[in-house]
């Protein structure tokens, strides 16, 4: 570190007392409360201020805040796992003791010893930090990929193949609750509702003719070219709106996120908004 | 050893989780094998603080470049860990939620881990707006589509869009901006991921598969011991 | 005063955006800083000069509300937080609107989730929203927190045939058992609706097709504004209702504060990020519109120099 960066930290530093000095004087309530409150409410700004430092150019206070970040979240999850599923599902089927000690209900089962597998293939699974006995740690990576594979393969075959393709198989002209009236109903009302037909049908159409292009497109084991490269170009039109449309929506839960930082910083740091 | 034991285990546990869809009495050992890999997902959270720790031990010792903040990782890690595995400031006892309002560990998922993590990712609205303005041009047909589309949806989502077009007649109202996003989202984006997910969904069936008879091993590293 | 304050930021703003079509046209280098800053200003205007806007719930929105809305008193939602803190400014809205909402219409409510960070932002929402809001309301017997469980996919396949397997107890260790809430609850087919709410995975897909479509249970989701396009497919076959972003949030709001007495002066957090929201779109809108005449103004001027 420089000593530009040394009286940057001293400036960072007095800022923060500052901060929580009169973050505190400003709260109501209790003064050892408002102390705690008035650190972990100016802790919280340094943190998310350290963060957005980074717009400017990469900084030891982005690096320190990211690298808190790294190890807090890891312990976080750890102590989730531990005490919702070990404790919470592990430890009652595996000793009444532990159980009692935990104060969680035993739950008593002749099978109960089958619980070791899982406890002796997640050690085994620790043993990938160790050089010599990593290998070992395949035999819970193959139980967690066979899990995996066994899970998803029905499920997929069903939700997102079967289900998918039979919903895209809609009626063309109308359906059961709007049939087609006729061409003099056509083009009266462009209109998303129900008596909107032009809309109704143009949007099936698009669904089920979008979908069969957007497959053709996807599918390389033949060339790309007369009526099947029309449909194909047809599959990009319709996956270019597509990615368009996920633009816009991704656009919008950025900047909610931005604004979810900033009314924090203005409501319940400085307290300039209500 | 090395392949034939995981590749059995693979096959095993795959097979009866499918086949237990089909054989209502192999439910239970569905739901004990899935019960299983929920334990042992525990001890991947375990692996992956381990590792970290691991990696910043590491660099710590060696002294590598900016060792320092992996003194912050390291500190950070073992502070939450006491903080959730003791149990420190909890209002309740052993059996209460971890996380329970007022507990040192709520105080800092609200205090350090709320803030850190959103405000890294509320930084990709800046830079959502810089590719905006440097890269999304309308090169082509199929950029110029993409460009219309995200336009219709960025105002159609917002109040300014009724304020614009408000005025159009109901008889044509699809030509209102906030209708005509609804329409984009409800037809052609609606087709266009239908295309995808039944293609995602193609590719997991058949790597599932591949997976399942052996076919595919690239998970077990290129050791052929 | 909030007026003169909104409109010396837009003048601000659009006399900016005025000044970088300048520059841009004339090829001048504009340093990506000066493009952070616009997006500052168009979020920070609006909080400090608020702009409240009305919305109108789309079909898709009123679908869940209506379906939460006609279930009849008693029946069993349950409610998933799989979201982080990196979603929540757009999810937690949700999760809150649609638990008062349950609640109020006199609905049972389970609470639980697949993501360790949506337990601690469930707490959340108990602790700020529903203990104050329902002192009435009595945990076990009108809501209950079952918690967190690691596993993702693999705890949706254990609940959706034997809940208590997977959760023995509620999060504080009570057994499922002792609890009023659970009679005649064995898996997640004798619930009568499930929202869904998150944006990554495990989130509302793997809801969908793990619980949904096996046991056949309705389930209405609320994802962050990232996912919402992909879960249109599923929509209205697979899932009754999807609250997409904070746009979708600020909906449920809306209809909740007007269709029902009791919120009518409720906070609205999704209603009141609409105006930053609003100035933000329209900013990221000029800036395409002026990178891309820039882009097309090189380019003439390009091939008239050839």
């Amino acid at each position: 570190m420089n000593r530009s960066t040394y009286i940057l930290t001293a400036i960072v530093v007095l800022l923060f007392i500052v901060s929580w000095t009169l973050k505190a004087v400003s709260l109501s309530g209790e003064v050892d409360d408002n102390i705690t409150r008035g650190f972990l409410i100016t802790i919280s700004a340094f943190l998310t201020l350290a963060i957005f430092s980074f717009l400017y150019k990469d900084n030891p206070f982005y690096k320190f805040a990211e690298h808190l970040f790294v190890g807090v979240s890891a312990a976080f999850w750890m102590c989730q796992g531990f005490w919702s599923t070990l404790v919470g599902n592990l430890f009652p089927r595996l000793s009444e003791g532990l159980s009692n000690f935990f104060m969680v209900p035993y739950q008593y089962s002749p099978y109960n010893i089958t619980y070791w597998i899982p406890v002796i293939l997640g050690l085994l699974l620790l043993m990938r930090l160790s050089s010599k006995a990593g290998w070992l740690s395949r035999w819970p990576l193959a139980f967690i990929v066979g899990t995996t594979a066994g899970l998803n393969f029905i499920r997929y075959l069903r939700s997102d193949f079967v289900v998918q393709v039979s919903s895209t198989f809609v009626p063309l002209l109308g359906n059961e609750s709007h049939p087609w009236t006729g061409i003099g109903d056509f083009f009266s009302h462009l209109s998303l509702s129900a008596s909107g037909q032009f809309m109704m049908i143009l949007a099936n159409w698009i669904i089920f003719l979008g979908v069969i292009c957007g497959l053709i497109y996807f599918f390389f084991s033949k060339e790309h070219k007369g009526v099947f490269g029309f449909a194909s170009r047809i599959g990009i039109w319709v996956l270019m709106i597509t990615f368009g449309a996920s633009f816009g929506y991704t656009v919008m839960g950025r900047i909610s996120l931005l604004v979810g930082r900033l009314t924090f910083l203005f409501r319940d740091w400085l307290e300039i908004i209500s | 050893m090395k392949r034939l034991v995981p590749l059995t285990i693979t096959f095993i546990v795959g097979f009866v989780l499918i086949f237990s869809v089909f054989l209502p009495p192999a439910e239970g050992l569905d739901q004990t094998f899935t019960l299983y890999f929920d334990i042992i997902a525990v001890f991947a959270f375990f692996l992956g603080g381990g590792n970290l720790m691991r990696v910043h031990i590491n660099k710590l010792r060696r002294q590598k470049k900016d060792w320092g903040f992996s003194v912050v990782t390291i500190a950070g890690f073992l502070f939450m860990l006491a903080a959730g595995l003791f149990k420190i400031g909890n209002p309740g006892d052993i059996a209460t939620a971890v996380d329970t309002q007022g507990s040192l560990f709520k105080t800092v998922f609200d205090y350090v881990i709320n803030p850190l993590q959103s405000t890294m990712y509320s930084l990709l609205a800046f830079f959502v707006a810089s590719a905006s303005y440097r890269a999304f041009r309308a090169k082509n047909r199929e950029a110029t589509l993409l460009l219309i589309a995200a336009f219709v949806i960025l105002l159609g989502r917002t109040p300014f869009g009724m304020m614009v077009t408000g005025w159009i007649p109901d008889s044509f109202s699809i030509f209102q901006i906030p209708n005509l996003a609804i329409w984009i989202m409800n037809s052609p984006n609606l087709a266009g991921q239908r295309a995808i997910i039944i293609g995602i969904g193609l590719g997991v069936i058949s790597m599932s598969l591949r997976l399942i008879l052996g076919v595919e091993r690239s998970y077990l590293g290129d050791d052929n011991a | 005063m909030p007026n003169i304050g909104v409109s010396i930021s837009l003048l601000v703003i659009f006399g900016g955006l005025a000044w970088l079509l300048i520059r841009s046209i004339s090829g001048r280098e504009v340093d990506r800083r000066i493009i952070f800053v616009f997006i500052f200003v168009a979020v920070a205007a609006p909080l400090l000069f608020p702009i409240t806007f009305q919305e109108k719930a789309t079909s898709i929105v009123r679908d869940l509300f209506d379906r939460i809305e006609e279930l009849p008193e008693g029946s069993h939602v349950l409610i998933s937080f799989d979201f982080d803190p990196a979603m929540a400014p757009e999810v937690q809205p949700m999760a809150n609107a649609i638990s008062r909402h349950c609640l109020d219409k006199g609905h049972r409510v389970i609470f639980m989730s697949l993501w360790a960070t949506g337990q601690s932002l469930m707490t959340t929402t108990l602790t700020n929203v529903i203990l104050p809001e329902f002192p009435e309301k009595v945990d076990g017997r009108d809501y209950v927190n079952i918690g967190f469980k690691a596993g993702n996919e693999g705890v949706l396949n254990v609940i959706v045939s034997d809940f208590k397997k997977m959760f023995p107890t509620n999060v504080n260790g009570v057994p499922l058992d002792s609890m009023e809430i659970f009679e005649g609850i064995e898996s997640c087919a004798d619930l009568d609706f499930i929202v869904a709410l998150g944006g990554g995975r495990p989130g509302p897909k793997e809801w969908v097709l793990f619980v949904g479509d096996p046991a056949d249970v309705p389930i209405g989701v609320g994802v962050a504004a990232v996912v919402a396009p992909q879960l249109y497919p599923y929509y209205p076959q697979q899932v009754i209702g999807i609250l997409g972003g904070i746009k979708g949030a600020a909906e449920y709001e809306s209809e909740l504060t007007h269709r029902r007495e009791r919120f009518a002066d409720m906070e609205t957090p999704g209603l009141h990020m609409m105006g930053p929201q609003t100035l933000a779109h329209l900013v990221i809108m000029s800036f395409i519109i002026i990178g891309n005449i820039a882009f097309f103004r090189k380019k003439r001027s390009g091939s008239d120099s050839r």
